[in-house]
């Protein structure tokens, strides 16, 4: 098994244990940590399938994508813990309610 | 005319608007409406080009596809564009009478405007996408634009439901980024054209395609993955559920349905089967919770998941007039729940709650917004010669015709459905209620853009030959590959 594979692999891991943390977690931050931590396995996914053939020089243009795509993921991040404190200030806990209207 | 860069003005236009409300916030709605008018203007000139000229495909900075993004407008991303820029201004003429007066102050206009823009800019930007990644951008820039404008309502409803938004935005955006990956990985490029030459059936594809269509169900929010849109819909400025409803669910069904018919046409049909199937749960499902909802904006976002179920019964029917029939679907809803949740913001303007039991009399104060109503309801239920009509026509044609009979049955009876629940909202809407409310003129303008949205919606019936033409422009239904 070659170490590209091998990293392709840990990022699907990173990607299901964030998705499980994101069911199983009720806290927001942990939930956004979750979100984090399955964008970062989907990005180990990209650059480590950058590797085509065993001794080449990667393919550049998955990085690129990375960079992209951890800029998304720096504003989002941004979006979503300002949200968390809004819903803190608005309901008392950084929580979602079960149902949300009655 | 030729040599004019519409598919780039499409995109900067609204962008440039956005930042400009940003700066001079207090002359924020004169330049949101001039961004949206021009906005309209322009996407008519590239309709003019496409029209003219065929498909087009536009290298930004002549950088071309390997490397650069390339932008891409056929019919069918001109019929997006068209509809964004139709409902963009009824909705943007709308939002200027509504946050002005209304019991938002003027802190919560100044943002409205710039966030709605730059929304506008990521929908336009993701119709004219020509490659999957680029897709991925515009569908997350389009997703934190949403989540902000469901947040401006203020108050803890509103803030949660923005909450439980983002994070099943970004949880759809990761599974269909990951799609991506796999796909880059398969066949080195995103460019979807390039993708449709080079693509066939492995482990890794069947694996892409079905993270992709997960987390596209999830932003379409297809039965049982509609959890999360009711409350959202719903506890958003009126204005914003219109968006939302309308836009904002259509944009990842667009990249869903142009995935389906050019990267994957080898999906099988179980798989079709098993939208349509899902797609008649959210038919029925959202129809009958639409009748148990007490709270107007409630029902109508319900009627939206069912509204978004007719959409996937296209998929097991596989044939050009189901994929128009589902289209025309998706216009004809836009209109209509647009001009039905601007009906219900008047309301809830009016008379400060949106309790279906206690609308009493309605009609007599506020007559245009509930002909306005009613007219989207003609539309939703699909009689004729409203656009809904054309659409189930052509749904119903293409099952009898399919030998698929029983898609016609979800159509009839779903269309059931929704009469049952506008008839109700008309009839309360008649009778006097016991609790007095307090009462406060609406504007002129969001009871006229309200009606209008509504009439077109109606219209579009008519427009049908038109319509139906555009589409033959460039992949996916061009003729070359008609069948």
């Amino acid at each position: 098994m070659n170490p590209a594979f091998l990293y392709a692999l840990v990022g699907v891991g990173l990607f299901t244990l964030g998705l499980y943390a994101l069911i199983v977690h009720a806290h927001l931050l942990r939930k956004i940590l979750a979100i984090n931590v399955m964008a970062s396995g989907v990005f180990l996914v990209l650059v480590a399938l950058a590797t085509r053939t065993q001794g080449a020089a990667p393919d550049p243009v998955p990085h690129a994508m990375v960079i992209t795509g951890i800029v998304v993921a720096v504003s989002a991040t941004a979006l979503a813990l300002a949200l968390m404190l809004r819903v803190r200030a608005e309901t008392g806990r950084a929580e979602l309610a079960e149902e949300p209207l009655e | 005319m030729s040599d004019i860069h519409w598919p780039v003005i499409v995109i900067l236009l609204p962008l440039a608007g956005g930042v400009a409300c940003f700066l001079w916030p207090r002359r924020s709605v004169l330049l949101g409406l001039l961004t949206a008018l021009g906005v309209v203007a322009c996407v008519a000139g590239l309709g003019g080009q496409v029209v003219e000229q065929g498909a087009q495909r536009y290298a930004v900075g002549g950088w071309g596809a390997p490397l650069g993004i390339d932008l891409y407008a056929d019919g069918l991303s001109l019929l997006m564009l068209t509809v964004t820029a139709v409902v963009g201004l009824g909705i943007s003429v709308y939002s200027s009478g509504y946050f002005e007066r209304a019991r938002y102050g003027q802190d919560r206009a100044r943002h409205f405007w710039p966030v709605w823009l730059f929304l506008w800019t990521a929908l336009n930007a993701l119709f004219l996408s020509a490659d999957i990644f680029n897709l991925y951008v515009t569908l997350e820039l389009l997703g934190l634009a949403a989540v902000a404008l469901v947040a401006l309502a203020g108050g803890a409803d509103a803030v949660s439901g923005a909450m439980r938004y983002l994070l099943v935005s970004l949880l759809g955006s990761l599974f269909y980024l990951l799609g991506v990956a796999l796909l880059y990985h398969s066949f080195g490029s995103v460019d979807i054209a390039i993708l449709a030459q080079r693509v066939e059936p492995s482990p890794a594809v069947w694996a892409a395609m079905g993270l992709m269509i997960v987390g596209l169900l999830l932003k379409t929010a297809l039965f049982p993955l509609h959890f999360w849109l009711p409350s959202v819909h719903a506890s958003a400025p009126a204005p914003v559920s219109a968006l939302l409803s309308a836009l904002v669910v259509k944009a990842s069904f667009y990249i869903l349905l142009r995935l389906w018919l050019e990267v994957f046409p080898f999906a099988n049909a179980a798989l079709a089967q098993l939208l349509g199937l899902l797609g008649a749960a959210a038919v029925f499902w959202g129809g009958f919770q639409a009748l148990r909802q007490t709270r107007l904006k409630m029902l109508i976002a319900y009627s939206t998941v069912a509204q978004l179920g007719y959409l996937f019964l296209a998929f097991p029917l596989a044939s050009i007039t189901g994929w128009t029939g589902a289209l025309y679907m998706l216009l004809s809803h836009a209109a209509a729940k647009t001009a039905m949740f601007m009906a219900a913001g008047n309301i809830l303007y009016f008379g400060g709650h949106d309790r279906i039991a206690d609308l009493d009399r309605v009609v007599q104060r506020l007559p245009l917004t509930i002909t306005a109503f009613a007219l989207a309801g003609i539309s939703i239920m699909g009689l004729p010669p409203s656009g809904g009509f054309i659409a189930k026509w052509l749904l119903l044609e293409t099952a009898i015709r399919s030998a698929q009979w029983w898609w016609g049955g979800v159509l009839i009876l779903g269309g059931l459905l929704s009469a049952a629940w506008v008839f109700k909202v008309v009839g309360y809407a008649f009778t006097r209620s016991e609790v007095p409310h307090e009462a406060r003129a609406v504007p002129a303008t969001m009871e006229w853009t309200a009606l209008l949205m509504a009439v077109l919606a109606i219209l579009l019936g008519l427009f049908a030959p038109w319509l139906l033409a555009l589409l033959e422009i460039g992949s996916p239904f061009g003729r070359e590959n008609a069948g």
